[in-house]
């Protein structure tokens, strides 16, 4: 959809080139995020693509067609742009700021309405709400889910976003992303995404483009670029916390152990206990009839208990879903004082459990700087 | 007292001088707005005329107005118009032209880069950028300097009655010359309430025209 080819931009009076000779092709319907340490080039190599920044050799493509052929004024309107100071405008309301390219490409009122009502849902403001407040009225995320709104206002299939929720705060940062992604999911707009956050990278590129004094350094998957650094300065760029990133990457279902051992409230608590000893098990899982999870018994509940399981059940606070990503998922173990999590359905139905054990065997199967594995490590201290 | 004595014997002529005040003011402000908001435009494209426009209207401002209007007339007496009306109104465009200009370049430079860039981003003309968005951004900010213009003229105006241009000057002017105190008071005192009525009136139309999302309370 997006093709670079030999990209370079050289400033007037400037020895070396900002952008130097960069090469890459963005899918279509995908997100690639530009990212590198500032003055790296990321925002000129993206403002080149419309045009704000002229190229001074290489060819750049949008939808086959090379942007120094078309109009410039055409070319932006067909692209969506947000940046990251917003820059709605101050004295429209949310209306007219939606409707900026919609009205700049002369369509009907009544079809700017819907499409401006339309667009307040799907970032989640009520229309009736927020359609006619002035941005000072608004909150930053607000503003920047406005911001999102007017460059998808006529439906480009092509998105600029220069570090688009960087001026905003940590909390809200996260539920931006999210919501993002999620309309994302449906819109499948071909994307470039400029950030220098790394964790925000991984979290929204399909793709990686590293940069580093204008030069493209590595252009891969996220995964890629946390197991296969390409040479020393994405491995540190990626950070020595890229095993702990890459928890962002997995989710829940890839990590557990499926099918774990448990009872159903109905059984025996003499047969249960018996079997929790024989099998050196200090806790057990408990489910209804149906395999929902109704929680756990532990070894000294059920001493000299004369019944069923079920009456001495206790709840489990804590759980995660199999979607959720193994960071969240560590975060709510390391809160939980069994060590353990456990994973059920959106029915609550058992999914599968996740320990230290199960966490450490995925992140670090795909994860080895040589390549070798430990294999089973076991406690029986000097071999004999 | 005595100004009230003077006024109610005079309102009729009053009236009439404070109309013709006002006449010329009106048109000086008018064609001062015409010529210096574009110019006050057309020097945010052009840094090295900026300097230049803005130092002239500068060097304007510093120059006695008694003594403009007395350089005025044989440069207009040329056209036949050394005394007058005419006199009065051009000494009265050139005063005007500092603040109108230097407010509406420095609105328009002040607007917010980033949304600009938003504007050219999304496929604005330049065009487009300066009528949607900076104009009416800078808008209040080019209000308060032609307020400014018509506050000033008003009070420099009272002076053009030197070179016969009438207005309430004359009272003031007349006043001085019989030694009539009351005159002087009644002069000074219209002068005093039409600066303050016409700041009104432009402050209630800067106040319709403005967008609301630009109050700042």
């Amino acid at each position: 959809m997006i093709t670079l080819e030999h990209a370079t931009k050289v400033y007037p009076g400037s020895s070396s080139p900002a952008v130097d000779d960069v090469t890459l092709h963005v899918p279509e319907g995908e997100i690639s995020v530009f990212i590198g340490p500032s003055g790296c080039g990321k925002t000129t190599l993206m403002r080149m693509i419309n045009r704000l920044t002229p190229i001074s050799s290489g060819v750049i493509e949008v939808g086959g067609k090379n942007v120094m052929e078309l109009d410039p004024i055409e070319l932006r309107r067909g692209i969506g742009y947000v940046i990251q100071q917003v820059g709605l405008f101050p004295h429209m309301t949310v209306r007219d700021n939606v409707a900026t390219v919609p009205k700049l490409l002369g369509w009907n009122k009544s079809a700017i309405d819907n499409r401006v009502d339309e667009l307040l849902e799907l970032i989640g403001l009520d229309p009736g709400v927020f359609r006619s407040r002035y941005p000072r009225e608004l909150s930053g995320g607000q503003a920047q889910r406005i911001g999102v709104a007017r460059a998808m206002a006529a439906d480009p299939p092509v998105m600029l976003m220069d570090e688009p929720f960087g001026a905003i705060d940590p909390i809200t940062r996260e539920v931006l992303q999210d919501e993002f992604l999620k309309i994302q999911w449906q819109v499948k707009k071909t994307i470039i995404f400029v950030t220098h956050d790394i964790s925000e990278a991984i979290k929204m590129g399909q793709k990686i483009a590293l940069l580093k004094d204008g030069q493209l350094i590595q252009y891969d998957v996220p995964e890629k670029l946390l197991t296969a650094p390409r040479n020393e300065f994405v491995k540190s760029f990626v950070g020595t916390d890229r095993a702990l990133k890459r928890l962002n990457l997995l989710r829940v279902s890839d990590a557990m152990m499926t099918n774990p051992v448990h009872c159903q409230a109905a059984d025996p608590s003499e047969k249960i206990m018996e079997y929790m000893i024989g099998n050196d098990l200090q806790f057990l899982l408990v489910t209804d009839g149906e395999e929902r999870l109704m929680g756990y018994v532990n070894l000294y509940d059920l001493r000299g208990h004369r019944g069923k399981v079920g009456d001495v059940v206790r709840p489990m606070t804590i759980t995660v879903s199999p979607e959720q990503n193994l960071k969240e998922a560590l975060s709510r173990m390391l809160g939980f004082d069994l060590g353990i999590v456990v994973a059920v359905d959106e029915d609550q139905r058992l999914a599968g459990i996740l320990n230290s054990k199960t966490l450490f065997s995925v992140v670090g199967d795909t994860y080895d700087e040589r390549g070798g594995h430990w294999g089973n490590v076991t406690s029986k201290g000097r071999i004999p | 007292m005595e100004v009230i004595d003077f006024i109610v014997r005079n309102w009729h002529e009053i009236l009439h001088r404070a109309g013709e005040h006002a006449y010329f003011v009106a048109i000086a402000v008018f064609i001062a707005v015409a010529t210096g908001v574009p110019i006050g435009i057309w020097i945010t494209f052009n840094r090295k005329a900026a300097g230049i426009i803005l130092y002239l209207a500068g060097i304007m401002m510093t120059v006695p107005s008694i003594a403009l209007f007395g350089i005025m007339i044989p440069v207009l007496s040329i056209f036949g118009s050394g005394l007058g009306i005419v006199p009065a109104i051009v000494a009265l465009v050139l005063y005007s032209q500092l603040p109108i200009i230097r407010n509406t370049y420095a609105a328009i430079k002040s607007v917010d880069p980033s949304i600009i860039d938003a504007g050219i981003g999304m496929g604005m003309s330049r065009m487009q950028v300066l009528f949607r968005v900076q104009l009416p951004m800078a808008l209040s900010v080019i209000f308060a300097g032609i307020r400014v213009a018509v506050v000033m003229s008003i009070g420099i105006g009272a002076i053009a009655a030197f070179i016969g241009a009438g207005g309430l000057g004359h009272y003031i002017f007349m006043g001085i010359n019989q030694s009539y105190d009351a005159m002087i008071k009644t002069g000074a005192l219209c002068v005093a309430i039409m600066a303050v009525v016409a700041d009104y009136i432009f402050g209630r139309i800067e106040y319709r025209m403005v967008s609301k999302g630009l109050r700042t309370n």
